[in-house]
């Protein structure tokens, strides 16, 4: 193999799983090392500065960092990454003199925002600074879009998505709160330099079979549903409810039926429970609700006396296979179940809906009905007009939003310089020793040996009894130290000089991991065949050195890295050393230009 | 010196052997050594060859002496028995436990000052009685603890690190050895693991004394140009004459060496021993052509390490002594006072 280049970022990048992973891009450790020195401010802002929403997304986040925790690949489980973000902003002192200030004067952009949801928050909030007169359009009298009509208030309280929104909202934006944009061609026809659409994916599948027009009355369609219970129009379910659907909306569903007076609340998923789309947190947290979840039921009618839904039949079905794998779920032909009920909450997906886009607006949609979007740079087909969030690619996530927001507003903003929006910065990338001593380092390379802690939960009893009493209680100081120093920070990059080598094995030796190898070179396949410890993780990198003296290279398996540092203590002659990888993607703004 | 312990994190396929142990079961507590020292591949080779031959670690004996080599068993092997003797004393410290419980494998750790200077009549007893030992001198021809004068074992004519150029003879503990008797006699590289391991494996396997020099640079005090004991200078004078492959029942082991012609020698214990010849005319069997080699080569400049003796018919201690099979400390009071009849039958038939 060709010695590796480090000096490209995608390679240490690579390395900081959790970064790697969070669409934002977040800067896991660095936050992580904060939290645990009890700076809680300085971890609040590096979350705030990538994502907008640290307190929010410390509380709802789909953690893709977490599956992608190096710690994970060690040990049984990932650092609690998603819950030491909450840790940050439960714990911050007042952090309002640090945000950015409303734009002293305009820069005579204007910029039509519709939809208040994580999208559209991200984009002001990267252009407004820059004098962008943002303002921001959406049907409800509040700002937070998705987030706070879907999300339960048992799981975010309103107080810290009002916060976190009022921060965005603080910085000199105009919101015509209240508004439905009924028309794109009024819109465009408006004196907007640039529209960003960030109206999410609103519209819940429904479930057409026999019964659904008659018992209408009992049967919700889940987001929906949630809004209404949101803004307090529903406080109250039948004693015994079922929850059609898998996902992560199905066990907000299910949650909230059981603090309206659902006794007996029920989630039915068509295929397996392993398959489910909801979180597995999600799912366990229902579980401990004491809500069960049946699979492999495929529901048939909606059992009614005259109007009155009184359950649902199910078709008992088996998952099979064919020879290319697929899966089909056929009927086992065992009876069918009824499943007794006063309502259900259909949570079967839900899709984008733009009926408010005139198809000759000049904005070219797919044969999906989706807008032709740009994946790289969020512009649609007519150039003043771009996508971000769950209205550019369908449902995804806030993370995901959130980061698709930071990069349609890298494009409104060199839309309206007049640049080419594809022409897309880099970002900005620093690596430093962290060298302090002989073996001293500015970070702490002791491992801890603690399994992943538990976040408090707060009693059943008082918890079921309220649709607003938060849940989780969230780390507090103490706890959320220990969990802090299990990140194994994944950023201090060992960085290896080979020039300075003398190949005295002390690194080999001192490996916890066996993460280092001295051997001939070879083609990938053939050094991952020759390593001292097998290569289990090919999506991981492996570095190659330039040859050393004996012509060998020192070849390192990045998978299983502690970054205890120990080989660069070891190491004699300070070949390896720790240097800390710090990445900021770019954001709108003169810095990337 | 490091002051963090290492973590206790593995490689999540770390291998077990057949003891349900992983190689990291076998370790002691991290080095305080300094950074690079040669001494520690010793110890992370000896963690390997014990790991690799299912060795009980509780059935194991280390003993050391003084100075930096004999501070490593606290780095290997951390459940095994230890003894850290007075300098230079390890030979009989050793002889003695061995002599009370011929159960255990002893292995002795000693440094180039601990046996080619105070400990070198220590040294030479423990070797010509045959003692059944792995005895290893981690050699750097240098008092590392003492801040880099010559030692013993340093070339004539090489530098030490301030420049001052060593007048004396070198002793070499090979040719001591093989003078002496042992009956295993290897030499080997800490940087070369690959030769390393499998001679350890066979040096544990051997039921006599057996011997490794190796060569182990200090990085403080003894790797620079001029010196005979540094990395660049030994890799450019290493003269291998054969690779060692101890064969086990359970897995064939193969190193990455080119192939040669090869030998197969079985010892007392049935472990197999699979010579590969580096060197063709080289013949490890015969001890006296061995020593004629180790001079000519020596001569030219060259280090020839491998195995570079191995005695089939090796006799040890007890052998020789003629004591029973059973650890003479697990006898009980009737054994070993069979009372005054027999004293008076013994010294009749010594009269």
């Amino acid at each position: 193999m060709q010695p590796t280049d480090v000096t490209k970022p995608e390679y240490f990048h690579k390395v900081v799983d959790c970064q790697w992973a969070c669409p934002a891009h977040t800067p896991v450790p660095e936050y992580i090392r904060m939290i645990a020195a009890e700076r809680y401010g300085d971890a609040y802002m590096i979350n705030w500065v990538s994502n907008v929403f640290p307190g929010i997304l410390g509380r709802t986040c789909d953690r893709p960092c977490e599956p992608a925790c190096r710690r994970g690949r060690v040990e049984e489980e990932p650092v609690a990454i998603c819950r030491l973000k909450r840790v940050a902003a439960d714990l911050k002192e007042d952090i309002r003199d640090r945000l950015p200030k409303p734009a002293s004067r305009s820069n005579g952009k204007r910029i039509a925002l519709v939809g208040a949801g994580p999208s559209s928050l991200t984009v002001a909030r990267d252009l407004a600074p820059l004098g962008y007169e943002c303002v921001i359009f959406d049907g409800f009298a509040q700002g937070g879009g998705m987030i706070r009509t879907q999300i339960p208030k048992f799981r975010l309280p309103e107080e810290v998505l009002d916060e976190e929104v009022g921060y965005v909202l603080g910085l000199g934006i105009e919101t015509r709160f209240g508004t439905w944009i009924e028309s794109m061609k009024d819109l465009l026809a408006q004196d907007f330099d640039a529209v960003l659409v960030g109206s999410g994916a609103p519209r819940g599948r429904d479930l057409q079979i026999p019964g659904r027009e008659e018992a209408a009355a009992h049967i919700h369609i889940g987001i929906d549903w949630l809004n209404s219970v949101s803004f307090g129009h529903i406080d109250k379910i039948g004693r015994r409810v079922i929850v059609l659907g898998g996902g992560n909306t199905a066990m907000d569903c299910c949650r909230s039926a059981r603090r309206l007076g659902g006794e007996s609340v029920t989630v039915v998923v068509r295929s397996g429970f392993k398959e489910m789309k909801a979180s597995p947190w999600e799912k366990e947290d229902a579980a401990n609700e004491g809500i069960p979840i049946l699979n492999f039921l495929v529901p048939k009618e909606f059992v009614h006396d005259s109007g009155r839904l009184t359950g649902v039949l199910f078709e008992k079905v088996e998952a099979q296979y064919d020879e290319k794998g697929r899966r089909q779920l056929v009927a086992s032909g065992e009876p069918d179940v009824l499943i007794e009920a006063d309502d259900v909450l259909v949570a079967v997906g839900q899709e984008n809906a733009f009926p408010w886009i005139e198809r000759d607006a000049g904005i070219a949609f797919d044969r999906w009905d989706m807008p032709k979007v740009d994946p790289v740079t969020y512009q649609s087909s007519n150039p003043r007009v771009f996508f971000a969030g769950d209205a550019a690619f369908g449902p995804k996530n806030i993370i995901t939003a959130v980061a698709q927001g930071h990069d349609a507003a890298i494009s409104i903003d060199l839309f309206c310089r007049g640049e080419d929006v594809t022409q897309r910065p880099g970002p900005l990338v620093n690596l430093t020793s962290q060298k302090m001593g002989i073996h001293e380092w500015s970070y702490d390379n002791n491992v801890s040996n603690d399994l992943r802690f538990k976040v408090p939960h707060a009693k059943p009893e008082i918890a079921l009894n309220s649709i607003k009493v938060e849940v989780e209680l969230g780390f507090d100081a103490r706890l959320g130290f220990r969990e802090a120093q299990r990140c194994l920070n994944c950023d201090i990059e060992t960085v290896f000089t080979p020039q300075l080598c003398i190949e005295c094995d002390a690194c080999t030796d001192i490996c916890p991991t066996d993460c280092i190898t001295f051997t001939r070179n070879g083609d990938e396949d053939d050094l991952r065949g020759r390593l001292s410890a097998p290569s289990l993780n090919h999506e991981q990198d492996i570095y190659v050195s330039a040859p050393l003296k004996t012509e060998r290279v020192l070849v390192k398996d990045e998978d299983v890295c502690l970054h205890c540092g120990l080989c660069a203590e070891r190491c004699p002659t300070g070949a390896w050393d720790m240097q800390k990888f710090f990445l900021k993607t770019a954001q709108a703004g003169a810095a990337c230009r | 010196m490091t002051y963090i312990a290492k973590p206790k994190l593995h490689h999540p396929q770390l291998a077990t052997n057949t003891l349900g142990y992983t190689r990291r079961d076998y370790e002691g507590t991290v080095s305080t050594l300094c950074a690079g020292c040669g001494h520690d591949s010793i110890s992370a080779a000896i963690i390997q060859a014990c790991f690799d031959l299912d060795l009980p670690p509780h059935r194991i004996a280390k003993l050391s002496g003084i100075g930096c080599s004999s501070k490593t068993p606290t780095y290997f092997l951390g459940a095994s028995h230890g003894f850290n003797t007075v300098h230079g004393r390890m030979p009989s410290v050793l002889t003695g436990a061995n002599l009370a419980n011929r159960d255990l494998i002893y292995l002795g750790v000693s440094g180039d000052g601990d046996s080619a200077s105070i400990g070198l009549g220590q040294f030479a007893h423990a070797i010509r009685r045959g003692v059944n030992m792995v005895y290893v001198v981690a050699n750097n021809g240098v008092y590392g603890l003492t801040k880099g004068q010559f030692s013993a074992t340093a070339d004539r004519d090489s530098a030490s690190k301030t420049g001052a150029i060593n007048k004396d003879s070198a002793i070499d503990m090979v040719s001591l050895a093989l003078q002496l008797g042992a009956t295993y006699v290897a030499r080997s590289f800490s940087g070369d693991k690959e030769q390393l391991v499998p001679l350890l494996r066979g040096a544990l396997s051997h039921e006599g004394a057996a011997f490794i020099d190796c060569l182990s640079p200090c990085v403080a005090f003894n790797n620079h140009a001029g010196s005979t004991k540094g990395f660049d200078f030994i890799r450019e004078h290493n003269a291998a004459v054969n690779q060692l492959d101890v064969m086990e029942p359970r897995a064939p082991i193969t190193a990455s060496y080119p192939p040669g012609a090869l030998e197969t020698i079985e010892q007392h214990d049935g472990s197999v021993l699979r010579l590969r010849k580096l060197e063709q005319d080289y013949d490890a069997g015969d001890r006296l052509s061995a020593m004629t080699y180790l001079q000519e080569r020596a001569a030219q400049g060259e280090i020839v390490t491998g195995l570079l003796y191995l005695d089939q018919k090796a006799r040890d201690l007890h052998e020789n002594l003629g004591t029973i099979a059973t650890p003479l400390n697990s006898l009980g009071d009737a054994e070993l006072c069979p009372g005054r009849e027999a004293l008076e039958r013994l010294n009749a038939s010594l009269r």
